[in-house]
């Protein structure tokens, strides 16, 4: 059984349709990424996921549970941090945790669970003084208090300095080595393809891509091409003597690559030509060229409903 | 399903209970503030019927009855030199000096003169004024008024039947044997049970709601009851901090009369049990926290004048009691006053009643209008 199945999700708010019919399912054990610009859906999706709003349309499980009507017994088994993560001006990550341990009724030892999060020398700082960084990892330490099954990241390192996201990939991968489910939205391509085992990218409420980062690569980008620095003598023999795609741009030539053979052809022809030639490359679109083809320029900057 | 759970409310109120003691400005309003409240107003009304007045009394008669009367206005009075007293302290002034000019040059205002012929017209039974001066808005010089009233219908019964030995039984100038920093005690107890809940709980259910706190809690197993109870519990016990201070600024330091019983316990719980359960239905009812902070500033601000805080509703225009008598902190401070001050229990008991029944319907309005998360 999946751990996350999500079929025709829909929700509107107003005049906006937030989240326009998604369907995916997230395996026991994966790191499933939901990537997007502001406005895309990506915190509607995942909020009706952990039972904090009701779906308009379609179903959602997580664990078998309905998360809106069974969000109580739901909670028990899950992990959450919502965005932008804030918690009490005062108590130190230490009562933190302790107050969640008592919450759940589990027995948890803080220092050890802070240790986990890579907070330990910041267990006994008040939050309202704890860097942006370290209240995440509180955010990530109070998430995992109840031992959860699946967890919830909704844009966990947005703000954060490099450093500090660093420190929080270390820790959900270290989630994913405990063999936790992760559902993660972030905005950052890089976070989605150093993290996530599938990626589903969203768009105006709706899945425009969904996989592998391999995957979504090969059929949303344009394949692989070897450049060559080389002149228009190198490309016109080319084009005369091979049935190589050929393309000419700024002293480079591209030659695209269907297959294994097209690049030992490739190759040949270039050494018979007898022209100049150098820096050869082998390119191929990578996540960021294909999201902005998919998503577009325009959408990275679009506000609305999260 | 969900039930309550004494551990996880307990938790909660550990939590917020700390930080709350962090959190400097709490601190200041919920303790610190009343206290400045309560030695502000005991010490600026401190005056109001306690210590004395002084009366400059000039006598230009030269016969026995003007010395006489003088004698019988000083038996009503203190001794001026015992400042602990309430009354009146007489202080002659020489006969030569002009009277209007030596009061002004004293900032005083209350003073009697006794006419030059003052025997002669009284053993011939002719008319005789006695001056009294007086400032109409002080109630020093009514009091004076009073007396020198009384002294001289005393002084006209005993001319009638010729005998001209004057008695008048000492009497002090204080109206009543309550004293406002009586009122002022339980007045304040009812602010401090009115303002901390209130500014904290509708500060709190909008700053929390902003900051998705709500929605970090609703993951958890801990209900909004047990939430909700664990703030109850906590400003219960900062009205009973700020009960036990102020009665002991109030008995020690402007020596109030209180009676201690356990009328005053019910208050205590009942207070702030309406009042947290009011901030919280304040503050869920409004979309924003700017919504929220000025409904809250719209319930709280006349509920703090016109419930008997400061001053005694008593004292208050008829059309401002009615209004003050729809206000539900009046009868926390009245059901205060009657057991703190007058022992009647009989008014308390229904005061009692009536704020169980209102915090009974706004606690439930407030957990019911209140949402963890949104749909």
């Amino acid at each position: 059984m999946p751990a996350i199945e999500v079929s025709g999700l829909k929700k509107r708010y107003g005049e906006i349709q937030a989240v326009d019919g998604t369907s995916f399912k997230v395996e026991e054990g994966e790191v499933f990424s939901l990537l997007g610009p502001n406005g895309a859906g990506k915190t509607t999706t995942i909020e009706i996921l952990e039972g904090l709003r009701d779906k308009d349309a379609g179903t959602a499980n997580v664990l078998g549970l309905d998360p809106w009507k069974s969000g109580y017994e739901l909670h028990r088994k899950i992990g959450v941090i919502p965005q932008g993560f804030k918690f009490l001006d005062y108590p130190t990550p230490r009562e933190a945790v302790s107050y969640y341990a008592d919450l759940f009724g589990k027995k948890v030892d803080p220092d050890e669970l802070l240790k986990r999060v890579i907070l330990e020398d910041a267990s006994n700082v008040w939050f309202q003084n704890l860097s942006g960084g370290q209240k995440q990892k509180l955010g990530m330490a109070l998430s995992l208090v109840n031992d959860p099954q699946v967890v919830f990241l909704d844009e966990p390192t947005t703000g954060l300095d490099p450093q500090a996201r660093r420190a929080v990939w270390e820790v959900i991968r270290k989630l994913k080595g405990e063999g936790r489910t992760v559902m993660l939205t972030t905005h950052y391509l890089e976070e989605a393809e150093e993290l996530a085992d599938r990626v589903a990218i969203m768009n105006h409420g709706r899945i425009v891509a969904m996989g592998t980062t391999d995957q979504i690569e090969s059929k949303f980008g344009s394949g692989q091409r070897m450049v060559v620095k080389g002149s228009e003598d190198l490309l016109k023999y080319l084009r005369e003597n091979t049935k190589l795609q050929v393309e000419g741009e700024r002293g480079e030539v591209v030659i695209f690559l269907r297959d294994k053979a097209d690049a030992m052809a490739a190759l040949g022809a270039i050494e018979e030509s007898g022209a100049d030639w150098g820096d050869l490359t082998v390119k191929r679109d990578s996540l960021e060229d294909v999201f902005l083809k998919l998503v577009g320029e325009a959408g990275t900057v679009e506000k609305g409903a999260g | 399903m969900m039930s309550f759970s004494l551990n996880r409310m307990l938790s909660d109120l550990k939590i917020y209970g700390r930080s709350s003691l962090r959190s400097r400005e709490g601190f200041f309003f919920t303790l610190v503030f009343p206290i400045i409240l309560i030695l502000l107003f005991g010490a600026i009304f401190s005056g109001g019927g306690v210590s004395q007045a002084t009366v400059y009394v000039q006598n230009h008669d030269a016969g026995p009855v003007g010395s006489v009367f003088i004698s019988v206005l000083n038996s009503t009075s203190n001794n001026c030199s015992d400042s602990s007293g309430a009354g009146l302290c007489m202080r002659p002034v020489p006969a030569d000096l002009n009277f209007s000019q030596y009061l002004s040059s004293r900032s005083a205002s209350d003073g009697i003169v006794i006419p030059a012929n003052f025997t002669l017209a009284y053993e011939s039974g002719e008319k005789v004024n006695v001056t009294v001066f007086g400032n109409p808005s002080s109630t020093t010089s009514a009091v004076v008024s009073g007396i020198v009233a009384e002294v001289v219908n005393e002084f006209n019964v005993r001319g009638a039947t010729g005998v001209h030995q004057v008695g008048i039984a000492p009497r002090t100038a204080v109206a009543s044997n309550y004293k406002y920093i009586d009122f002022l005690v339980p007045g304040l107890i009812g602010f401090a049970a009115l303002t901390s809940p209130m500014f904290a709980m509708v500060n709190m259910s909008s700053t929390y709601r902003r900051d998705k706190v709500f929605k970090l809690l609703s993951l958890t197993p801990l209900t909004k009851t047990e939430w909700l109870l664990s703030k109850i519990i906590w400003y219960i016990g900062t009205t009973v901090a700020s009960f036990i201070l102020m009665t002991a600024v109030g008995v020690y330091a402007f020596g109030a009369h209180i009676t201690l019983n356990w009328g005053i316990g019910v208050f205590l719980l009942l207070g702030p049990f309406f009042f947290v359960s009011l901030g919280m239905l304040v503050g869920t009812v409004s979309n924003s926290p700017e919504a929220a902070s000025v409904v809250g500033n719209l319930v709280t601000f006349p509920m703090m004048f016109l419930s008997g805080t400061f001053f005694p509703v008593s004292s208050m225009p008829k059309y401002l009691q009615t209004v003050a008598h729809v206000l539900p902190l009046y009868y926390m401070i009245d059901g205060l006053n009657n057991v703190m001050i007058y022992g009647n229990f009989g008014a308390a008991y229904f005061d009692m009643a009536l704020l169980l029944v209102i915090s009974v319907v706004v606690f439930a309005l407030a957990v019911k209008f209140f949402r963890w998360r949104e749909d």
